[in-house]
């Protein structure tokens, strides 16, 4: 169940998203974001699933590669929906059982909202399948890098967040494995209300926990041996700088999001609801 | 290369006021003395300080008392801290938490990296250094898709980009299978023959240190034995009661020697042992 989460995963292959500049992907994908809560309606989201269709062919990562990382917030996606579906207040009555009741803007919102949260994932996991942790740091740090200028400890940030990338399938198979070892002494994570359900996390976190710190300790020493000693005076192996297929991709998003807006916006200014 | 006199070092347990509860003392005024391009080896059993005594070579640890010099440099001196910790590298026992990028050369570039060397020279030394472990054709994996041996390569070949003098290898073995040992035993001896790297091998597997030029034997923070593996090993009785596993080789020679079989002391390999009894065989 925890090894589906393939958010913070590489994959490696070689593809032009690959290969991007992760500022042009970090930046995409926040475009990105922003455009899903901008787009309204039928026509908005037909461009952001052609954008995002265009982007998941183009990475050359297998599609069920990338929506393993769906199963993992399906639970959050569900109860979004259900209450959308029943709490929206519509016109048109399609279905009444006692005070539950949807109707057809209930429907509309459930869909949309479900349909953004996956496109959202579907989104980030794209940058974060294409982009090694290494990468996504330096273009984090490169693109906050005015911040330092306010003491925000920017290196130490982005250098915290790859850290964090680089073991989250340690940690996740290291869950597998404390799991099956309670569950060979008799715990039983399956059965039981919520209550006792989370009572049984219990012995699955302490040693989880005890082992991120020995890990952190480890990990910190085998870091301060190899000279770390924070971002100052620090080269990078692999500079970022933009090359033309960036320009390119920087182009194609601005536009995809210029498009968006302008179907929004000519949508509201004349009442155009295709849906 | 390295030199240590009088090196002490105490575990301190602090109660929640922060004052000293009680000591255990790790090293226990240790002298030694390294000379560069020699292969190394430090044994002892569970406890015998010679983890601690082998994080004072990288400064990761500070002396409480005495001092120890890496190439003339002394541990203590704080401006000289990256400098020691560039000439002397270091690979720790477990090989997940010593990886720190993504992808196999992007680890290895993290220490140069660190050292502020030239872009063009990293790639160059992540090159030479997976081609000395021998990993050159990993560079583009994940580290978690490796095994035990091959991360534990990789994190030797994070450590020669930084061009050290001497590495410190902290039990790189102990929780590898034997093939992975052998591969990681391998390319440490190699470094050392074909780069000259000054190579610390900190164990208590015994067959890996057979090959080494010296051993330290420590106990109870203290350095307890010292000389090469043949005065070493011929020494049974005493490492049997420092908890020590004398190679098999070497024990059957010791017992058939004790039943009145005329072996030479210290014998070292299955097949010196073979060499020496069809000698005997053939004298009958």
């Amino acid at each position: 169940m925890l090894r589906d989460i393939t958010l913070g995963q590489y994959y490696p292959a070689k593809s032009i998203i690959h290969q991007l500049d992760p500022r042009v992907k970090l930046v995409t994908t926040m475009i990105f974001i922003i455009s899903l809560f901008v787009a309204k309606g039928i026509t908005g989201y037909a461009v952001a699933t052609l954008f995002l269709v265009m982007a998941v062919r183009m990475s050359r990562v297998p599609f069920k590669y990338i929506t393993k990382g769906l199963k993992a917030v399906f639970m959050i996606l569900m109860i979004t929906v259900v209450f959308n579906l029943f709490l929206m207040d519509g016109e048109i009555e399609l279905w009444r059982f006692g005070f539950l009741r949807i109707t057809d803007k209930g429907v509309r919102t459930a869909g949309f909202m479900a349909l953004r949260l996956i496109y959202l994932i579907i989104g980030s996991s794209i940058m974060t399948l294409t982009t090694t942790p290494n990468d996504l740091t330096d273009g984090l740090e490169r693109l906050l890098s005015p911040l330092k200028r306010i003491h925000v400890p920017v290196h130490e940030i982005a250098m915290m967040m790859s850290i964090a990338l680089r073991f989250i399938p340690i940690l996740l198979e290291e869950t597998d494995k404390i799991m099956k070892a309670q569950m060979a002494r008799g715990a039983d994570f399956e059965s039981g209300n919520l209550i006792r359900k989370a009572r049984a996390m219990v012995p699955l976190l302490v040693p989880l926990f005890i082992s991120a710190f020995r890990r952190a300790n480890d990990l910190a020493m085998a870091m301060e041996a190899r000279c770390y000693h924070g971002g100052e005076g620090r080269t990078k192996m692999k500079p970022l700088h933009y090359e033309s297929r960036d320009k390119t991709a920087y182009a194609v998003v601005w536009g995809y999001f210029l498009l968006v807006t302008a179907i929004t916006w000519f949508q509201r200014q004349y009442g155009v609801m295709l849906l | 290369m390295i030199r240590a006199e009088e090196l002490t070092f105490d575990y301190e347990r602090l109660d929640e006021e922060g004052n000293v509860e009680s000591k255990k003392r790790a090293v226990d005024h240790v002298n030694l003395h390294i000379r560069p391009g020699k292969f190394i080896a430090v044994l002892g059993h569970n406890g015998s300080g010679k983890s601690t005594l082998a994080k004072h070579i990288n400064a990761i640890l500070m002396p409480a008392e005495g001092t120890l010099w890496v190439d003339g440099m002394d541990t203590k001196e704080e401006g000289k801290l990256w400098s020691i910790r560039q000439e002397a590298g270091m690979v720790f026992q477990n090989p997940d938490n010593q990886i720190i990028g993504t992808v196999v050369e992007e680890d290895v570039g993290f220490g140069p990296e660190n050292l502020g060397v030239p872009t063009d020279e990293i790639w160059r030394r992540v090159e030479e250094s997976l081609g000395a472990v021998g990993m050159l054709k990993y560079r583009h994996h994940s580290p978690n898709r490796l095994s035990g041996g091959q991360k534990q390569r990789v994190a030797i070949a994070g450590v020669m980009a930084m061009h050290p003098r001497c590495i410190v290898l902290d039990e790189p073995t102990a929780m590898l299978d034997p093939h992975g040992r052998a591969s990681v035993i391998q390319t440490a001896r190699k470094l050392n023959r074909e780069e000259g790297i000054t190579i610390i091998l900190i164990t208590h597997y015994m067959e890996e240190v057979v090959e080494a030029d010296h051993i330290f034997v420590m106990d109870q923070g203290k350095i307890v034995m010292q000389g090469d593996p043949r005065t070493i090993f011929s020494r049974v009785e005493e490492l049997k009661r420092l908890r020590l596993d004398v190679p098999q080789a070497t024990l059957l020679a010791f017992e058939l020697q004790k039943r009145g079989i005329p072996l030479p002391d210290g014998i070292l390999s299955n097949e010196e042992l073979v060499d020496r009894l069809c000698q005997l065989k053939s004298k009958m």
